[in-house]
């Protein structure tokens, strides 16, 4: 009886979690596959075309340009966000007074949704009314059309994704060279390493899997942008700051082309797979935050 | 070699860019809160001030009365609340089964949940509105709570907790007769308390602040959140940001609340998941 009870309790333990997984994941990653090999308008039954939407798909100028836009706007801002988490946590790793305070202060951007950073940053580079553009003329320059101009819309964008992601990452950081031993330093210290020698020949090297794990995380994020985009400048001017997710979600939803739409997200699956895969392998097993 | 004057000088720089950075990372969120104070023609009139000459809550009446502010409020608080409940229980339930069981399959159930993070939910937008019509979730608060409330993230955080709680509490448990569920009841569900409260965190959070899920789910007005309601308000031809502002600055404020009291918790738990060497 107490045997039975030890081997049925585990099951039972896990049947929420599964069943929820089957239902809203796993049977909707399949059912999706099947989709795209569809015709529907969501609505009305579902009519097998085969791989027509794909074929479709290759020559769809939009998409293209909406994919290669983000991987335009993942290629600049990774780095960035990287190199700004790196330093700030280079500031803040110190038991200097005060890094508690500045630490909360660089780590809170990451608290509030994308959508109210957008609308921040909206309300902030608005062109008549925003106070970026006030302080511009001040100074003497002419307001600059941030959000409504091609040519600025885009830095606009990536600054903002940096601006909001970078003090995550720094804590990941800060941990990393935390755990360094302070002997390694003291070595060179005494071997008269200046700071950037220490940099470069210590802290860098090791912390490579902090390093890497800070690559895959934020490129698969940032990947996936969408809704500081939605606030911020809505994909425009004219589709310049549209990214894959929200082509997607414009295509399925509001063109009624779920098929159409579901073949396209299988293009993001693969995308967002390979850097996955690489994350496993970084951090053996998964046993890190996924989000 | 260092000389003393040159220390001097680099403590100077170093706290001169921190203070640079502060003003970048603090002063739009400021703004963003002095500005909800303002009318809408100190809104929009150079040269700006920081709260206006007559700042007064006009702004959050308006939001409240005109607006269904107040409707939005409570469907983000209900949504968050039960979530976050519901992914305690579901999580802890799993993350304790996979730590402290050994039984038929549970290297390959493991590999399941690991296999979820491969499918996010921007890759499974379309056959997910499917799925959530069939079960009469659309339109439903429900349909935000429930399909997201099993996370791989959080089986991993509970399992890992779980891992370093030695099996002996377990043992002698069982000696004295106790039944599994009393076990988990009694005795290790009072001991995780730390990761539970973790999770309790990331979950609000995450919840409160999440636009893709109600954007699929939520049809109409009466059940939007207030992401949602923002997101739509911004989309509007003509933005009212009197409304928009006050909006913002109420649903930061449990935000606000959680980090300031919580900073130094969240901060650290952040790392004490951390990075292995």
């Amino acid at each position: 009886m107490r045997k039975f009870e030890r081997n049925v309790f585990p099951y039972l333990l896990l049947a929420p979690t599964l069943i929820i997984f089957g239902l809203f994941l796993f049977f909707p990653a399949v059912n999706g596959l099947w989709i795209s090999l569809t015709k529907w308008d969501g609505i009305n039954p579902q009519v097998f075309v085969g791989i027509q939407n794909y074929i479709k798909l290759f020559s769809d100028r939009g998409f293209w340009n909406s994919f290669l836009r983000t991987i335009f706007f993942t290629g600049v801002s990774v780095p960035l966000v990287y190199v700004s988490a790196m330093g700030l946590a280079l500031l803040l790793s110190g038991a200097r007074k005060g890094n508690d305070f500045f630490r909360a202060v660089f780590y809170w951007p990451t608290m509030i949704s994308s959508i109210i950073v957008g609308l921040t940053w909206r309300f902030l580079l608005g062109e008549e009314f925003g106070v970026i553009n006030y302080l511009l003329t001040v100074m003497g320059h002419s307001p600059v059309k941030w959000l409504t101009d091609q040519n600025y819309s885009m830095g606009v964008v990536i600054f903002v994704t940096a601006w909001s992601m970078s003090g995550y990452y720094m804590v990941m950081f800060i941990s990393g060279i935390k755990a360094i031993s302070e002997t390694y330093y003291e070595a060179a210290r005494i071997d008269g390493a200046g700071f950037y020698h220490q940099f470069r020949y210590i802290t860098l090297p090791l912390l490579k899997p902090t390093s890497l794990l800070v690559l895959v995380l934020s490129t698969v994020t940032i990947i996936k942008t969408y809704p500081l985009v939605y606030a911020l400048t809505q994909g425009g001017p004219a589709g310049a700051t549209k990214f894959m997710v929200q082509t997607i979600q414009e295509t399925g939803f509001e063109k009624n082309q779920m098929g159409y739409a579901s073949a396209m997200t299988m293009i993001l699956f693969v995308l967002l797979a390979m850097f996955t895969v690489i994350q496993f392998k970084v951090n053996k097993g998964g046993e890190q935050d996924a989000d | 070699m260092q000389t003393k004057g040159r220390k001097y000088f680099l403590n100077g720089v170093t706290w001169a860019i921190l203070l640079i950075l502060t003003f970048l990372f603090l002063i739009p969120i400021l703004w963003v809160i002095g500005s909800s104070f303002k009318s809408t023609g100190e809104l929009f009139s150079w040269p700006p001030s920081l709260i206006g000459k007559n700042p007064s809550f006009s702004n959050y009446q308006k939001a409240l009365e005109e607006g269904h502010f107040g409707i939005y409020f409570f469907n983000t608080v209900f949504t968050s609340v039960t979530a976050t409940f519901l992914t305690i229980v579901v999580n802890v339930m799993s993350g304790y089964a996979f730590a402290k069981y050994r039984f038929k399959g549970d290297k390959i159930l493991f590999g399941i949940v690991l296999a979820t993070l491969m499918i996010p939910l921007e890759v499974i937008m379309i056959p997910i509105f499917k799925v959530i019509v069939a079960t009469g979730l659309y339109n439903s608060l429900w349909g935000l709570i429930i399909p997201a409330v099993a996370s791989p993230t959080a089986v991993f955080l509970v399992r890992q907790y779980y891992v370093g709680i030695p099996d002996a509490y377990m043992e002698a448990a069982r000696i004295d007769g106790a039944s599994e569920t009393s076990i988990l009841m009694r005795i290790m569900l009072p001991l995780a308390k730390p990761v539970i409260s973790v999770l309790c965190i990331f979950s609000f959070m995450w919840r409160w602040n999440d636009y893709l899920w109600p954007k699929l789910v939520i049809n109409s007005k009466e059940r939007y959140t207030i992401q949602l309601a923002l997101a739509n308000y911004s989309g509007e031809y003509s933005v009212d940001w009197n409304s928009l502002l006050a909006m913002s600055v109420i649903s930061m404020i449990p935000v606000i609340i959680v980090f300031v009291t919580l900073q130094s918790h969240i901060i650290g738990g952040m790392t004490a998941g951390g990075v292995k060497e």
